[in-house]
């Protein structure tokens, strides 16, 4: 346990990379011509990274057998809300200036927009019942809650292939790493039940 | 006409970069880019067998100050970009789509020799040496605002002369009604053509009348020199109450035809990218048209129909629904 500690303590400054190079450039003056461009970019790719590396523990751990890596998956869902919520911030503020309905014009016109608005809402009720406390009380609840990363980490990769004019290629590849890790979890859940409709048969013929 | 004079009457500026910035900017590109090489793969064995031959072709570049530029009442007063700013942020889809690798990727672009070929429906078909055909007018200085479809905007003192120039030389044949402007194709050189993100050749249009106005430009030069490979060199166009992609960069081709030209983003995304693709900040199919961000400022201000040139541009469009026609 005082292992597994350490090694969160570890982890978490290490996720924080990505932020603080953004600190550093934007103190440097290194961001370009367009500062802000720079940074909705950054923290929109990692927040879809983020969401891609939680996802992506379940099947580590089941694969490799290394079931500790568990204890990660919270925090880096976290940090994929983290980011999206400074990815969002930047949206509203430096290039809204909270103009509320400009916002929801795009929200409701700019179907890139929905639907990355979209993914960013579902992020919440996780972060919310993230806690031990929540975890405790919501029981089963709990994992169907937080299956709601599917749709979310969907949103966002096609919110990025949306977006871009024309090369897809960053876009694609996300939303292949995605297909690979949701493709996982669906066989997962259907082994078992060919495994039974395979045994059924049989047994009426016994 | 155009090359290496002491002549130091001409940049009008005060908002050129210091040498100095801008070339250690350049020094740190090229390791960057030794770097990128390595990266990618790509001209790592040239550069390892002969160190510094990417860099021995570049005195094919013409550089240097352009002699004899005249000021223009169409240039805008307002606050020009820094050549540095104006330099680093391109999007030129040749080389790559992160707007900040082109000054690096087009650094060693060869601009001579380099031919424009003039066809179609005109009476004076010609294939023209570059030198020659930018003698076809005197150069003007034309300080334009510059609006992306992305949502930003720089103001650049580009040096050219107005199309029209050509049009009179090639004398149209009455069924001619648009120019198509065909860019360079040459994977070797330009690496983001090695992906198909667009249909290359990078094609643009204009309708004729659009053409023959005096704002829309031949470009090949910026703040007083030589353009930068990264903007379009040898030879752009610049059509400033356009969104910027309607300007096309390294154009080889200039054909008159009577029938509309397809163009590249128009065949990539035909949902947003309209022929017209006037600056427009009631109609936005992809995103927000309504605001930019002026580069350099913090707070966005309004966008301008026409992009602030209307009084000039808009009788050219009476009679179009231009909700319609984007």
């Amino acid at each position: 346990m005082k292992a597994i500690g350490w090694s969160k303590l570890a982890v978490f400054p290490v996720c924080l990379i990505p932020l603080a190079y953004l600190g550093l450039a934007a103190y440097q003056g290194n961001l370009g011509a367009n500062p802000l461009e720079v940074i909705t970019h950054t923290t929109g790719d990692w927040t879809i990274r983020f969401l891609l590396i939680t996802l992506s523990i379940t099947p580590l751990r089941q694969v490799s057998k290394q079931y500790w890596l568990i204890q990660y998956r919270r925090m880096l869902g976290l940090f994929a809300f983290f980011y999206g919520t400074l990815h969002l911030t930047t949206y509203l503020w430096f290039d809204k200036f909270f103009r509320w309905h400009a916002i929801l014009d795009d929200v409701g016109q700019r179907k890139f927009i929905t639907v990355g608005f979209l993914g960013f809402v579902l992020m919440i009720p996780l972060a919310i019942t993230s806690t031990r406390g929540m975890i405790r009380r919501l029981g089963k609840r709990w994992t169907a809650i937080h299956r709601l990363i599917y749709v979310s980490a969907t949103a966002g990769v096609i919110h990025y292939y949306w977006l871009v004019k024309a090369d897809h290629r960053l876009p694609l590849t996300y939303g292949a790493i995605l297909l690979v890790l949701l493709a996982y979890r669906l066989a997962k859940w259907a082994a078992p039940k060919f495994a039974a409709a395979r045994v059924a048969p049989a047994s009426r013929n016994a | 006409m155009l090359v290496r004079s002491k002549d130091s009457s001409f940049i009008p500026s005060s908002e050129i970069t210091p040498k100095s910035l801008y070339v250690n900017r350049r020094e740190f590109l090229r390791s960057a880019g030794i770097a990128g090489a390595v990266a990618a793969g790509t001209g790592l064995l040239s550069e390892l067998v002969f160190p510094g031959s990417a860099n021995a072709a570049s005195d094919s570049t013409p550089t240097g100050k352009i002699d004899g530029v005249r000021k223009s009442p169409l240039s805008t007063s307002e606050k020009q970009n820094s050549l540095k700013d104006i330099s680093n942020y391109n999007n030129y889809y040749e080389f790559s789509t992160d707007k900040y690798e082109p000054a690096n990727l087009a650094k060693n672009f060869k601009t001579r020799p380099w031919k424009i070929t003039v066809d179609g429906a005109v009476k004076k078909k010609k294939t023209w040496d570059i030198d020659e055909f930018l003698k076809l007018a005197p150069p003007e200085e034309r300080i334009y605002r510059h609006r992306c479809v992305e949502g930003w905007s720089m103001v650049m003192p580009w040096i050219g002369f107005p199309i029209s120039a050509l049009i009179q030389q090639a004398d149209p044949l009455p069924k001619a009604k648009y120019l198509e402007f065909t860019s360079l194709v040459d994977m070797q050189q330009m690496p983001g053509q090695r992906v198909r993100v667009l249909d290359w050749p990078y094609t643009e249009g204009l309708r004729m009348d659009e053409a023959m106005h005096p704002l829309a430009i031949f470009s090949f030069g910026l703040y007083g020199e030589i353009l930068p490979n990264q903007n379009g060199a040898p030879l752009r166009i610049n059509v400033p109450w356009k969104y910027g992609f309607k300007s096309a960069k390294g154009i080889v081709r200039i054909t008159f035809t009577d029938n509309q030209p397809a163009t590249a983003w128009d065949k990539a995304a035909p949902s947003i990218y309209g022929f017209y693709s006037n600056v427009n900040p009631n109609v936005a199919p992809w995103r927000d048209q309504s605001t930019e961000r002026r580069l350099g400022e913090f707070l966005k201000r309004p966008t301008l129909m026409f992009n602030g040139y209307g009084d000039q541009v808009a009788s050219l469009y009476n009679g179009m629904d231009l909700k319609k026609n984007y």
